[in-house]
């Protein structure tokens, strides 16, 4: 057994060095090399193109917190202590028959109805909170809702904030793969560039 | 009539479209890689590439293992064992003093005593239970060295293990079994390090984080106020070396995340595309091992057959799965809101699932990595409907049989074939006998003590915590919910899944110890006895079939084997279920049937 702990301890050191710094290592020399903006976090600048972190006003790839009636919403968010906390991840872990779920799906849809949204229009990921706390996304349905209340806020027609919102709009890879959806930043940032 | 099904409606045409791609991409990758496996395991791989023996050598040269030795399964075992003690010790310290190591850009303090135990357990068994909060406790050196490293060794374990077994087939009148050091090696080598390299890479194309960074902090684009009066102008992005663990969190059924979210972070899983990626890498190891067994024991049909049995589980269950989470919960449809899935919107449970995902894309990950044992997930499990969260529960339950951890799947449902053959022994009164060996009282000795400890654990586990102050103390939900939540999590622990309903406040002292504990006994309570059944067959000599030997690659065998897991299962966890999902499931649909009228 003695012998055999130290093989054990020796030969974990050698995959340590391996599989622990050299695969790694490995693995980040080739991303950058290929792909160095999405390996670094898919940051964006205000306009919404790659950006180094100094430039970045967000990640493509992690929603944040929109309240003001000028900006498309994303989802209700769990993490604590604020939403869309980008260094804690997690949902709300409530299950299908907590009240709380109810409760929250309550308070969203006053908030969307005082924007003037129709309540039987609001599709049901707009009133529940994401897995991560940090979806990027809502679905067309849920952007399609709120078009109005950002039209007004923004004194502009209708018809372009559904143009911003069509060009962002992705449907399912190859077909069937995930879901339609628009990214909610990259809305947001279009709309503030004035296009 | 039941009243569950009734609730259920068919899953929509393309889920049933997605399920059936991913099965023949699965096939077609899992056919040749598992014909490699055998290659590799054989000896076969490196006595036809020089430069790769040479390189394989000069590893276990660096180790101080002798590659020419043979093992008992003792000897062998003990080696299982020392590697793990010396795997636990190292990813402890590591975690323990990463304050003090480079690569810490964050400044994450040490890990508290009782979390590091449970981390430590929890990778170098395979199981990889998360009762830590990636992105918030670990630094960059401990995700890499101490986390990433057993992903890679805990998973070529297992597949050592398994190759071990199988030798315990093919060899006769022998005492050894093989050589572990040799076998871990060229798993890792020849097996998970390529795999895992390629697809780090893709994923990390795809946006999954690859970076050495501290955290980015982003100045947002509408700042806020918190409660406490001062402004938010930031967002703080925690970022790592994401890809390269991801990759092999996925390949080697471990399933411990970088982030706390899991694979439901976007840095983690950005795209429809590496959703499909990594389902397709959590299930592609354990499906090809089945031909790797085939290739092996010299009868492919008896590799078909095991992935005949799994299949067979896995389907309905994930159909039940994608038809459960398509459900409306009853109390938000009652406030008025649009639930019908369309082109516009995913419908169905969205509570804890991503857009990009969706019920559909959640429900069969969640049936995958449960099967899979991989523990990996993409959407809350414990924010399922009750049937939606039935389904992964009870196939960590069946003991990850269906598909099951990187080798550890495999052989534990070989173990449950040695049952089934002895059964039908029992039946015709002839001696059971499989692939050639004889059946004997040892041999179903040992299996039952690999059948049977897994599922005393979870639930001697989950009555302690639920009788116990400290136990009921963690439970985030009311009523037969909250029950779930503990019965989930002894489950995972006890089988090595490592997912869980994550409302549990498992981060305490209590369940860091207990849950630790099971997941020692899922793991080495298994592996020991069936290393015991490979020397035992080992030793024997091979007997032709005759008259009375039961074929073991018919649908007849293949019904018996499905029919001993689901009665396995079925009769040790159905009382614990009806408290907990079952119930709350009558509950649910109660709650939508006013609505019916």
């Amino acid at each position: 057994m003695l012998r055999q702990t130290i093989t054990a301890a020796r030969l974990l050191a050698a995959l340590t060095l391996l599989t622990g710094v050299v695969y790694p290592l490995v693995v980040t020399g080739i991303a950058r090399l290929v792909a160095p903006a999405a390996a670094a976090g898919s940051l964006v600048d205000r306009t919404g193109r790659p950006a180094p972190p100094a430039a970045a006003v967000g990640s493509a790839l992690i929603g944040q917190d929109f309240r003001g009636d000028r900006y498309l919403w994303g989802r209700p968010s769990a993490t604590a202590p604020r939403p869309y906390q980008g260094d804690a991840s997690g949902g709300s872990n409530l299950g299908p028959l907590h009240p709380d779920i109810t409760a929250a799906a309550e308070a969203r849809l006053a908030t969307l109805a005082a924007g003037g949204a129709a309540i039987a229009a609001v599709p049901v990921d707009l009133v529940t909170a994401s897995a991560s706390g940090l979806d990027p996304h809502i679905s067309p349905a849920a952007a399609a809702v709120q078009i109005a209340r950002i039209a007004r806020a923004r004194g502009i027609p209708e018809d372009r904030v559904r143009e911003v919102v069509r060009r962002h709009m992705v449907g399912r890879t190859l077909g069937i793969l995930g879901e339609p959806r628009v990214n909610v930043l990259l809305v947001n940032l279009a709309l503030d560039a004035g296009d | 009539m039941s009243l569950l099904p009734l609730a259920l409606a068919l899953p929509p045409a393309a889920s049933l479209v997605e399920t059936f791609f991913l099965g023949v991409i699965l096939l077609a990758l899992a056919l040749p890689l598992g014909l490699h496996v055998a290659a590799v395991h054989g000896g076969r791989f490196t006595s036809r590439t020089r430069a790769c023996a040479a390189i394989e050598r000069a590893l276990l040269r660096l180790g101080g293992a002798d590659p020419d030795e043979e093992m008992s399964w003792q000897h062998y075992a003990t080696a299982v064992i020392a590697m793990s003690i010396v795997g636990v010790l190292f990813t402890y310290a590591i975690q323990r003093l990463q304050h003090l190591l480079p690569l810490n850009p964050d400044r994450r303090p040490p890990v508290a005593p009782d979390l590091a135990f449970n981390t430590a357990v929890s990778f170098v068994t395979n199981t990889c239970w998360q009762a830590y909060a990636g992105e918030a406790t670990l630094s960059h050196l401990t995700q890499m060295v101490a986390l990433a490293v057993q992903n890679f060794i805990s998973a070529a374990t297992g597949m050592a293990v398994l190759a071990a077994f199988i030798r315990g087939f093919t060899r006769s009148s022998t005492a050894t079994i093989g050589n572990f050091w040799v076998d871990l090696v060229r798993g890792i080598l020849w097996v998970l390090l390529p795999l895992a390299l390629v697809l780090a890479v893709v994923l990390a194309g795809q946006g999954v984080v690859q970076s050495f960074a501290p955290a980015h902090a982003v100045a947002l684009v509408e700042p806020a106020v918190d409660g406490a009066g001062t402004a938010v102008t930031t967002q703080t992005l925690p970022v790592g070396p994401v890809a390269s663990q991801v990759a092999i969190k996925q390949l080697g059924t471990n399933g411990g995340g970088y982030y706390n979210a899991n694979s439901a972070h976007p840095f983690e899983n950005p795209t429809p595309l590496t959703n499909f990626l990594e389902l397709v890498s959590l299930l592609l190891v354990p499906t090809a091992l089945c031909f790797t067994f085939g290739a092996l024991v010299g009868d492919q049909r008896q590799g078909w057959a095991l992935l005949a049995a799994k299949t067979a589980l896995f389907i309905p269950l994930v159909l039940v799965g994608i038809a459960a989470e398509q459900r409306v919960n009853p109390r938000l449809a009652a406030l008025g809101v649009a639930t019908t899935p369309s082109a516009e919107q995913p419908g169905g449970n969205m509570e804890g699932k991503e857009v990009r995902f969706g019920p559909t894309g959640s429900a069969v990950w969640a049936a995958a990595t449960t099967a899979a044992s991989n523990g990996a997930v993409n959407a809350m499990h414990d924010s399922f409907t009750p049937l939606g969260g039935l389904v992964p529960m009870l196939l960590i339950q069946l003991g990850e049989v269906v598909f099951g951890g990187v080798g550890s799947g495999l052989y534990a449902l070989v173990v449950f074939a040695l049952v089934a053959v002895f059964l039908a022994g029992l039946m015709v009164g002839r001696t059971p006998e499989y692939l050639g060996k004889k059946v004997g009282g040892f041999e179903m000795k040992m299996a039952a003590i690999a059948i049977l400890l897994p599922c005393i654990t979870t639930l001697v586990g989950t009555a302690v915590a639920v009788s116990t102050a400290a136990g009921r103390a963690g439970i985030a939900n009311p009523g037969p919910h909250g029950f779930s939540e503990v019965l989930y999590a002894f489950s995972s622990a006890a089988n090595n899944n490592g997912s869980s309903f994550a409302g549990l406040a498992a981060g305490t002292p209590f369940y860091d110890g207990l849950l630790g504990i099971a997941m020692l006994i899922g793991r080495f309570w298994v592996m020991l006895p069936v290393l015991a059944i490979a020397g035992s067959l080992a030793a024997k000599k091979h007997v032709p079939p005759g008259a009375g030997t039961l074929p073991t690659h018919t649908p007849l065998f293949v019904a018996l084997l499905v029919a001993v897991v689901l009665v396995v299962g079925a009769l040790s966890f159905f009382p614990a279920l009806a408290l907990g999902p079952i119930v709350e499931e009558l509950e649910f649909s109660g709650a939508a049937r006013p609505l019916a009228t």
